[in-house]
C-alpha cells in the first residue's frame, strides 16, 4: 500500500512546486503591496497542499489536519495584520507602490 | 487519480489567473476560487475538517479582507489601471511559460521516492488528536489570535490619530 501511496506523491509535488513558483514570481515581479500579499497567500496554499498530501500518503491524516488548522489560523491573523499595515501605508503615502516606501528607515 | 490531476490543473490555472489578472478585485476573487479548489482537493484526500476551515476562513474571511482593503484604498484611477496593466502584463508574460516548462520537466524527471514511511497513526479522530495530544497548538493559536487582535486595534488607533 505504501509503494502505491509513494507513487502518488510525485504528481502532487509537481503541482506544489508550480504553486510555489507562481507565488515567488508574483512576489518578485509585482510593485503593488496588495498583489504581494496575494503572492504570499499562494505560497501558503502550496504549503497547505503539501501538508495534506503528505498526511494522506503517510496515513497521518488527523495529525496533518490539526497542523493545517493551526496554519489557517496563523494565515488569517497574518493577513489581518498585513492588511492593517497596508492601509496604514496607504494613509501615509497615498500609494501602494513598493517604490514609494523604499525610503522608510528604522 | 485522473480527477485529482484535473482538479490540480484547475488549481494552478486559478492561481495563475489570480496573479496575472488585470484588476485587483478580480485577483481577490481568484484567490477565493483557488481556496475553493484547494478545499475540494482536501475533501478528496480525506481531510474534511481542514477543508471546512479552508473554505470558511480562506475562501470567506480572507477574501472579504482583501475586497475590503481594495475598496478602501482604490489605488489608481481607471486610466492609470489600464496603463499599469500593460506594464504588468509585460512583467508577468514569462510566468505561464515558466510554469508550463517546469511542469513538463518535473513530469519527465519522475522521481521515485524510496522513503521508509512512519507507522500509521493510531489516533484517527482529528478532534481527539487536537484536544488531547496537541493542546500546545491550541494554546499557540489563542496567543496568535490575541496578538493579531491587539495589533489590528493598535494599527487602526494609530491611523485614526493620523487622520485627525
Amino acid at each position: 500500500m505504501y509503494a502505491e501511496s509513494l507513487q502518488l506523491l510525485w504528481p502532487f509535488l509537481v503541482f506544489v512546486l508550480m504553486l510555489l513558483v507562481i507565488g515567488i514570481y508574483c512576489l518578485f515581479a509585482t510593485l503593488n503591496l496588495i498583489r504581494a500579499l496575494i503572492g504570499v497567500e499562494i505560497l501558503i496554499k502550496a504549503v497547505t497542499l503539501l501538508l495534506i498530501v503528505v498526511g494522506y500518503i503517510t496515513d497521518h491524516v488527523a495529525l496533518t489536519q490539526a497542523l493545517v488548522i493551526t496554519l489557517i489560523v496563523i494565515e488569517a491573523v497574518v493577513m489581518a495584520v498585513s492588511v492593517g499595515v497596508v492601509l496604514g501605508i496607504h494613509t501615509h503615502k497615498n500609494s501602494l507602490d513598493i517604490r514609494n516606501i523604499r525610503n522608510m528607515k528604522g | 487519480m485522473f480527477l485529482n490531476i484535473i482538479i490540480l490543473v484547475a488549481l494552478v490555472l486559478a492561481s495563475l489567473w489570480t496573479v496575472m489578472t488585470r484588476s485587483l478585485l478580480r485577483s481577490g476573487i481568484g484567490l477565493a476560487l483557488t481556496s475553493v479548489i484547494l478545499a475540494i482537493i482536501m475533501f478528496r484526500l480525506a481531510s474534511p475538517l481542514a477543508a471546512v476551515f479552508e473554505l470558511s476562513v480562506c475562501a470567506g474571511l480572507i477574501s472579504v479582507l482583501f475586497v475590503s482593503v481594495i475598496s478602501l484604498t482604490q489605488p489608481y484611477s481607471q486610466k492609470e489601471i489600464i496603463e499599469r496593466m500593460k506594464l504588468m502584463l509585460v512583467r508577468f508574460r514569462l510566468l505561464p511559460f515558466i510554469i508550463l516548462g517546469l511542469g513538463l520537466i518535473l513530469l519527465l524527471i519522475k522521481v521515485n521516492f524510496d522513503l521508509i514511511l512512519p507507522i500509521p497513526e493510531t489516533e484517527r479522530n482529528v478532534r481527539n488528536l487536537l484536544w488531547n495530544f496537541r493542546q500546545l497548538d491550541l494554546f499557540g493559536q489563542i496567543i496568535i489570535l490575541l496578538a493579531g487582535a491587539f495589533a489590528v486595534v493598535i494599527l487602526f488607533k494609530e491611523m485614526r490619530k493620523n487622520v485627525r
